[in-house]
């Protein structure tokens, strides 16, 4: 089935999107990606480790930018400003790359946007011409500013990054999804495949996930289900569910024809 | 001598050094790096013609495993 992702003008066939963190080594790191079926990936950018060999072996060795669309994230700003200089440096270490993943937290304990701090952010990036995929709250209404700053998709959390916790509010999801236009992608919270198909199913365009596959007791094999767990999702919605009711009075098979009773 | 400040760690370069003698210096001539100096990216055409001042607060990056 033709249903691709489409986000600020690019098509991606993978609803799925995933983090290259928290890896045993660069080997499972490809592994679980190539398993999830993931084109964009999410990277961090930090600082080089001045004391030690820089020809260690490295990121883009393992997850060569040929096959993956780098999605460069702002983890770990607590500020507008850090998290604009980030991405601008992100810029030039990725030969202009303009899709980005913003986020700016509030506090190390909750990982929770301060979305004050990313509407400020989106404003300036946006204008420097960068493509903004963030990372927020599940409130409609700043999903909404996002939006009409100029991000290119809207990811609320399902539930705090790294919980596990899965899909909490699926109402505010719904209420982000009925007021925005471009994707809306979870992005935190999910904790197994159930999570991510009950995501699709609700209508969110796509899930973004990290430590649902990399903290798995086998990670590669999680990547696998989530794979299968978002496209089924996905299906399921294009499909269109059956209403639920508490009574069926319908059943499945035919009421005529039933033989009779020999006791009269 | 000049004292630099390369991810918050001092560093002593020789006057008029330029940014693509430190980055040779720090063994990372030809691999992908981000450099920002006080604030400000310093694109990777300009290494070689842009010289590091005393003071001078370096940012250099990497892209890194991450969610």
């Amino acid at each position: 089935m033709n249903d691709p992702l489409i986000i600020a003008g690019k098509s991606y066939s993978s609803r799925l999107l995933v983090g290259t963190g928290k890896y045993k080594d660069f080997a499972e790191t490809r592994e679980a990606l190539d398993a999830s079926g993931a084109e964009i990936v999410t990277v961090a950018i930090r600082r080089t480790n001045l004391g030690q060999n820089a020809n260690e072996p490295n990121l883009l060795d393992a997850v060569p930018m040929s096959k993956f669309t780098y999605l460069p994230n702002t983890a770990g700003c607590y500020t507008a400003d850090d998290a604009v200089r980030t991405l601008r440096l992100a810029r030039e270490l990725l030969d202009g790359h303009s899709l980005v993943k913003l986020e700016v937290l509030g506090d190390p304990q909750s990982l929770y946007p301060n979305v004050i701090e990313t509407i400020a952010a989106a404003k300036t990036l946006v204008a420097e011409g960068f493509q903004v995929m963030v990372y927020t709250s599940d409130d409609p209404i700043i999903a909404k500013q996002l939006e009409d700053i100029g991000c290119v998709a809207i990811m609320p959390l399902a539930s705090l990054i790294g919980s596990g916790m899965g899909i909490l509010n699926p109402w505010n999801l719904q209420l982000i999804m009925d007021r925005v236009s471009v994707p809306v992608i979870v992005d935190a919270g999910v904790g197994t495949a159930s999570d991510a198909a009950i995501a699709m199913e609700l209508g969110c365009a796509g899930v973004l996930m990290n430590t649902a596959i990399a903290g798995a007791q086998r990670p590669v094999l999680m990547a696998s289900a989530m794979k299968k767990a978002t496209a089924a999702g996905r299906e399921a919605y294009l499909a269109g569910r059956m209403p639920k009711k508490l009574y069926s009075a319908s059943p499945s098979s035919p009421t005529a024809g039933i033989i009779a009773s020999v006791r009269s | 001598m000049i004292t630099v400040f390369i991810n918050g760690a001092a560093r002593q370069l020789t006057h008029n050094c330029s940014i693509a003698a430190m980055i040779e210096e720090l063994g990372y001539t030809g691999k992908r790096i981000a450099l920002e100096r006080n604030g400000d990216i310093v694109p990777r055409s300009l290494y070689a013609e842009k010289t590091l001042t005393d003071g001078d607060k370096l940012e250099i990056v990497v892209a890194v495993g991450g969610g």
